[in-house]
C-alpha cells in the first residue's frame, strides 16, 4: 500500500476536489473518500493535506462552504462548487489531460529517433 | 455586488470564530472515519487511533486553516462594507432623485463654492506656491537697485557696470539681463503685403542659459553674434512662430526681413532658433506683455547709453542671497556708470531678491486675502448645506427613528447621512471642476492682464488633490452635524413627535439659527471687504491722472530720418500737422514715450552757482516730445509755454516740467526762465505741468521733464497721440492712410485709445475687485438662501400653529409682521456678529486699500444696508405664505 501511493502533482489536488464536488455539495471527508473509490484506492492522499487545499479554494472563491447536517446526523461543513469553480475544474481538467498524454507519450516512445544534421 | 450567504448571518449571530470552526471541522472529519473502521470491525479504541494516524499530523493544518479563515475575515467584512456603503449609494441617489429641487440646489451650490475654490488655489498655486518654470529656480535672482521704486532706469545698470559685476563676482554661475526700455512693435517684418509690427527685446549674452531655457528648434545666441557688427541673430518666441510664420519648421537658418526701427543700417535678421512654449518672457520679467522675438544685446552698442540692463543671475549651488548680498554690496559701490568716461562718477547699489518673490511678492497680499475670501465662500457654502441637510433630516427624523428602533446602530444611520453628503459633495465637486476648468482655460488666454505667470494656469494634479480634500472636507464639514443631530438616541421624542412644537423640533430650530447667524456674518464680513475693495478701485479710477485718456489713441509712427536730427524733426511737424488736418481730429502730437508703459529716467538740476554734484541731481521720467502732444494727451499746462516747432527749428534747449519738479528744484520760487542741467545740457525751463501718474494710478506723481529733441539726444521711438471727439476707431483708417502717405513703409500697427494703458496698469486691481465682487455677491446669495430656508421651513412647521392663532383672531398682517421680526432678529443678530468681524478684517487689508479707510463708515453702512434688505426679501416671501394659511384648511388636516 505505501508503495502504491502517487505523489500528487502540485495543482492537480486542486482539481480533484472540484471534480468531486462536481455531483454536488459535499464536506471534506466525503471529497477525501470519493477521491479515493474513484482511484480504485490507488490514490491515497494524506487527509490532512486536503484540507488546507480546500480552504484555499475557498478563499479564492472557487468553492462556497456552508455548514449543515451530514447523513450520520452530525454537524459539518459543506462545500459547492460556485461558477468560477466549475470553470476552473474545466480548464484544470483539459491541462491535466494534455500534460497527462505528453508524459505517456514521451514514456511510450521505443527508441529516441537521431536528428538528421 | 455579492449577496450575503446566508450561512455568514448565521455566523455572526455567534460571533464568528474561525479556530473553532476549523476545530469542528477536522473533528467531524476524524468521527467519521472512526464510525467507517468501526464499521469495516475495528475494534473502536483503535478504529480512533487509525483515523488519527491516517489524517498525518493535525496541528499544522489547523494553523493553517485558522490562517486561511483570518484573511478570508478580513476580506468578507471589506466586501459587506462595501455592499453596504453601495446600498447606502443607491438609497441616497434615491432619496435625492425623490427630491430634484433640494438635490440640484444643494448641488449646484457646491460647484460654485468648490468651483471658485479650484479657481483660486489654481491662480494661488500658479503665481505664489509652485516654482517657476525654470529648472533650480530658486537659484535665480533679480539684481536691482535700491530704493529704484518705479523709475526703470534706476532698476538698470550699464553695459559697463554690467560686465564688470559679471566679471568680479563669485557669488553667481552666470550674470545676464535684458534691455529695459524695447518699446512694442519696434521691429516690422517686411515681406507680403503691409509690413506688420513686432515686438522685439533685446537680451545679453547668456540670458537664456542663466534661466535654463533650451530651444524648441535650433540653437541659442553664440558669443560671436554678441560681437559689434554680427549679423544680428533673431530667436522666436513659440507663438510668434507659429502666428507670423505658421509653424514653418524649415524657419531654423532663415533670413527674414526683420528691421529694428531704431536701427539705422536697416539690416534682415537670421533666425537661429525658436524658443520652447513653455517659455513666456513677458509673464515672467513683465506680466500682460508679449515679445515676439529676441536679439543680442550688443555691449559695445550701448555704452555710452546709460543704464538700461535689467539684471538677473543664477547663484552657484549652495551660496546664499544673504551671501550674495553682502558680496554686492561691497562690488557695486566701486562700479563706474562709463569706463571710458570715469568724470560722470561711480557708485551703484543692488538689492537682490529671488526672481519668484520679485515676481509674485507684490501679490502675495491680495492673493492671500483672495483665497480667504473663497474660504468664507467655503465655509458660507457648507453652513448653508449643513441647513438644507439638517432640515430634510428634521423632516425624515420619522424615518430615522423607525430604522433605529428596528435595530440600526447610531454608527450606521450617521455613515448613511455621509454617504448623502459625500455623493452631494463629490458631484458638486465634479460640476465645480468642470466651472474651473473653464474659467482656467479663459483666464490663461486674458494676456492684457497685467498678472506674471498668468499663461500658466490650468488645472494640475495638485489642483485635483486639492479639489478631492476639499469635497470631502466639505462634506464631512457639513455632514456630521445634521448627521449626529439627527441620530442622537431620542427614539421616543422622535417617533411621538409629529413634528409639531416639540422639544426636539424646538432643538434643530434653534441650531438651525445658529448657523442662519453664522452665515450671515460670514457674508457680512465678505461684502464689506468686497465694498472697500471696490470703494479703492472706483477711488482709482476717479483718480486724476494728469491727462484725459478718455478720447485720446495713440499709434507707433515709423519714419526713415537717416539719423539726422534736422530730418526727424521736419518728419515730426509733418506728420503731426497732417494728422492734426485730419477731420475730427482736434490735437495731435508726438513723444517718445507713453505714461503708464515704458518709461526712462535721467536726472535734473537746477542751475546755481557751482555745478551741480551727483546728488544734487533729482531723478526723474523724461519724455522727448513735440509741439501738440500735451494738448493731445490732455495734459494741463500750469504756467508758462508748450514746445513750439521753431524751438526745434532753431535746435533751442528748452525743457518743460512738472509741478514735482517745480515744487523740488524751486521752491517758492516761479521756475519759468530757470536754467536747469538736464539730458547732458543747460536748457531753460518753458512751462511748469500738471503731475502725470507715471507707473500707475496709484502712484502719486513722480518728477518728470519734456524736452523737444536736440542734437544731443534723439527720440527713442514715436508715438502719435490724437485726440479727437470721435471714438478713436472711427478715426483709425484716415490717420493711418495719412501715416502710409508720408511713410509707405508704416507698419499696420495697432491704433489704440490710450485708455487701454490706463486699463492695463490698473487690470490686476480690477481683476481682484471683480473676483471678490463675485465671491461677495455669491455669499449674500446664499446667506438669502439659508435665511429662507430657515423662515420657510419653520413657517410650513408651524402651519397648525398659525392657523389656531388666526381662528383665535390674529390677522394675516400679525402674522406676517412675526415671521418678517423672527427674519430680522436672525439678521440683525447675524450681521452684529459679522460688523465687528469686518472691522478686524478690513484692518488686515488695510494695506490693499487706496485712498479708502478699512472702516469707512459709507461702505460699512452701504453694507449693512444691502444685508439687511436681502434679508428681509429672503424673510419676506415665507412671511407671505404664512399670512395666506387659511385656519380652516389647517385645523380640518389634523
Amino acid at each position: 500500500m505505501e508503495d502504491s501511493k502517487l505523489e500528487f502533482l502540485r495543482g492537480t489536488l486542486d482539481v480533484l476536489i472540484l471534480k468531486a464536488l462536481a455531483w454536488g455539495p459535499q464536506h471534506g471527508y466525503g471529497i477525501a473518500s470519493l477521491i479515493r473509490r474513484h482511484s480504485d484506492e490507488a490514490l491515497l492522499l494524506e487527509e490532512g493535506t486536503l484540507y488546507p487545499a480546500l480552504w484555499r479554494l475557498e478563499s479564492k472563491k472557487l468553492v462556497a462552504a456552508e455548514w449543515g447536517l451530514s447523513e450520520n446526523n452530525r454537524k459539518a461543513k459543506f462545500y459547492r462548487l460556485t461558477p468560477d469553480g466549475r470553470r476552473h475544474l474545466r480548464d484544470g481538467a483539459k491541462t491535466w489531460e494534455a500534460y497527462a498524454r505528453a508524459v505517456s507519450k514521451v514514456l511510450s516512445t521505443a527508441k529516441p529517433q537521431e536528428e538528421t544534421a | 455586488m455579492n449577496k450575503i450567504p446566508i450561512w455568514r448571518r448565521y455566523d455572526r449571530l455567534l460571533g464568528s470564530d474561525r479556530a473553532a470552526d476549523v476545530k469542528a471541522e477536522l473533528r467531524f472529519h476524524i468521527d467519521s472515519k472512526t464510525d467507517d473502521l468501526i464499521a469495516r470491525g475495528w475494534p473502536p479504541q483503535q478504529a480512533r487511533a487509525e483515523a488519527e494516524r491516517q489524517f498525518g499530523n493535525i496541528r499544522p493544518v489547523q494553523r493553517i486553516g485558522e490562517h486561511i479563515g483570518g484573511h478570508m475575515d478580513l476580506r468578507s467584512r471589506i466586501s459587506d462594507y462595501w455592499s453596504e456603503c453601495m446600498h447606502d449609494t443607491r438609497y441616497t441617489v434615491r432619496t435625492l432623485l425623490a427630491n430634484p429641487t433640494f438635490s440640484i440646489v444643494a448641488i449646484l451650490v457646491l460647484a460654485l463654492g468648490i468651483g471658485a475654490n479650484i479657481v483660486v488655489f489654481s491662480v494661488v498655486n500658479t503665481i505664489l506656491l509652485r516654482p517657476l518654470p525654470f529648472p533650480d529656480s530658486q537659484q535665480l535672482v533679480r539684481i536691482v537697485e535700491k530704493d529704484a521704486k518705479s523709475n526703470e532706469s534706476g532698476k538698470t545698470y550699464t553695459a559697463d557696470a554690467t560686465q564688470d559685476f559679471q566679471q568680479q563676482n563669485r557669488s553667481f554661475q552666470s550674470v545676464s539681463g535684458y534691455f529695459a526700455f524695447s518699446s512694442p512693435n519696434n521691429f516690422k517684418l517686411a515681406g507680403s503685403g503691409q509690413p506688420q509690427p513686432a515686438t522685439g527685446m533685446l537680451v545679453a549674452e547668456g540670458f537664456f542659459e542663466t534661466l535654463g531655457v533650451e530651444p524648441f528648434a535650433g540653437r541659442l545666441f553664440r558669443h560671436e553674434e554678441f560681437l559689434q557688427h554680427a549679423q544680428t541673430a533673431a530667436l522666436l518666441s513659440y507663438p510668434y512662430w507659429k502666428r507670423q510664420f505658421g509653424g514653418d519648421p524649415n524657419i531654423v537658418g532663415r533670413t527674414v526681413d526683420l528691421t529694428d526701427k531704431g536701427d539705422l543700417n536697416n539690416k534682415s535678421v537670421t533666425v537661429v532658433g525658436v524658443l520652447p512654449q513653455t517659455f513666456d518672457f513677458g509673464a515672467v520679467f513683465s506680466p500682460g506683455t508679449k515679445v515676439d522675438l529676441f536679439v543680442p544685446y550688443i555691449m559695445d552698442d550701448f555704452r555710452s547709453d546709460g543704464n538700461d540692463l535689467a539684471l538677473f543671475g543664477r547663484l552657484r549651488p549652495g551660496v546664499s542671497i544673504g551671501k550674495a548680498q553682502n558680496e554686492a554690496d561691497l562690488l557695486f559701490p566701486q562700479f563706474y556708470f562709463e569706463h571710458k568716461h570715469p568724470e560722470y562718477g561711480k557708485g551703484y547699489t543692488a538689492q537682490l531678491t529671488g526672481l519668484k518673490e520679485y515676481i509674485s511678492g507684490k501679490l502675495r497680499r491680495s492673493l492671500i486675502v483672495l483665497w480667504c475670501a473663497v474660504g468664507l465662500i467655503q465655509l458660507i457654502v457648507c453652513v448653508n448645506l449643513s441647513n438644507l441637510l439638517l432640515a430634510r433630516a428634521a423632516a425624515r427624523g420619522k424615518e430615522f427613528a423607525m430604522r433605529s428602533a428596528l435595530g440600526a446602530r447610531r454608527g450606521r444611520i450617521v455613515r448613511q447621512l455621509l454617504t448623502e453628503s459625500l455623493l452631494l459633495a463629490v458631484l458638486g465637486a465634479s460640476l465645480g471642476l468642470g466651472l474651473a476648468w473653464a474659467v482656467l482655460a479663459w483666464l490663461a488666454h486674458q494676456g492684457s492682464l497685467a498678472l506674471p505667470l498668468l499663461h500658466m494656469i490650468g488645472l494640475d494634479g495638485a489642483a485635483l488633490a486639492w479639489t478631492l480634500v476639499f469635497a470631502v472636507g466639505t462634506a464631512v464639514l457639513f455632514g456630521l452635524v445634521p448627521a449626529l443631530r439627527t441620530s442622537s438616541p431620542n427614539l421616543q421624542e422622535a417617533l411621538k413627535d409629529g413634528g409639531h412644537g416639540a422639544s426636539e423640533g424646538r432643538r434643530h430650530d434653534r441650531l438651525r439659527s445658529t448657523l442662519v447667524i453664522t452665515e450671515i456674518s460670514l457674508a457680512c464680513v465678505l461684502l464689506v471687504g468686497a465694498g472697500l475693495m471696490l470703494r479703492s478701485f472706483l477711488r482709482v479710477l476717479d483718480v486724476d491722472l494728469g491727462f484725459e485718456p478718455s478720447r485720446a489713441a495713440a499709434v507707433s509712427v515709423d519714419y526713415d530720418d537717416g539719423g539726422n536730427p534736422a530730418r526727424q524733426a521736419a518728419i515730426w511737424e509733418e506728420v503731426v500737422s497732417r494728422a492734426s488736418q485730419i477731420p475730427g481730429v482736434e490735437a495731435a502730437g508726438i513723444s517718445d514715450n507713453l505714461p503708464m508703459s515704458r518709461n526712462r529716467g535721467w536726472g535734473i538740476a537746477a542751475k546755481g552757482q557751482a555745478p551741480p554734484k551727483n546728488e544734487d541731481y533729482l531723478p526723474v521720467f523724461v519724455y522727448i516730445v513735440s509741439p501738440g502732444y500735451f494738448k493731445a494727451m490732455g495734459m494741463r499746462l500750469i504756467a508758462g509755454r508748450d514746445v513750439t516747432w521753431d524751438d526745434l527749428v532753431n535746435n533751442r534747449s528748452v525743457v518743460v516740467i512738472n509741478e514735482t519738479v517745480a515744487r523740488r528744484l524751486w521752491p517758492g520760487q516761479n521756475p519759468i526762465g530757470r536754467i536747469a542741467y538736464a539730458g547732458g545740457g543747460q536748457p531753460e525751463v518753458i512751462g511748469v505741468i500738471a503731475d502725470v501718474r507715471e507707473s500707475s494710478a496709484e502712484d502719486s506723481g513722480a518728477a518728470q521733464m519734456y524736452l523737444p529733441a536736440t542734437k544731443q539726444f534723439g527720440p527713442e521711438g514715436s508715438y502719435l497721440v490724437v485726440r479727437s471727439k470721435l471714438p478713436p476707431s472711427s478715426l483709425a483708417t484716415s490717420v493711418m492712410r495719412t501715416l502710409r502717405d508720408i511713410n509707405p513703409g508704416q507698419p499696420a500697427s495697432q491704433f489704440s485709445p490710450v485708455q487701454s494703458l490706463v486699463d492695463h496698469a490698473t487690470s490686476p486691481r480690477r481683476f481682484f475687485v471683480l473676483l471678490v465682487g463675485i465671491f461677495a455677491c455669491l455669499g449674500l446669495l446664499l446667506a438669502a438662501l439659508g435665511i429662507y430656508g430657515v423662515i420657510a421651513y419653520s413657517v410650513t412647521r408651524q402651519t397648525q400653529e398659525i392657523g389656531i392663532r388666526m381662528a383665535l383672531g390674529a390677522t394675516p398682517a400679525r402674522v406676517q409682521f412675526d415671521v418678517i421680526w423672527k427674519t430680522l432678529r436672525l439678521a440683525l443678530a447675524g450681521i452684529a456678529a459679522g460688523f465687528i468681524a469686518s472691522f478686524a478684517v478690513a484692518r488686515l487689508i488695510a494695506s490693499l486699500l487706496f485712498q479708502t479707510a478699512p472702516n469707512d463708515p459709507l461702505t460699512f453702512a452701504a453694507m449693512v444696508a444691502v444685508l439687511a434688505l436681502v434679508s428681509l426679501l429672503a424673510g419676506y416671501l415665507p412671511a407671505r405664505k404664512a399670512s395666506k394659511v387659511n385656519p380652516m384648511d389647517t385645523l380640518r388636516a389634523h
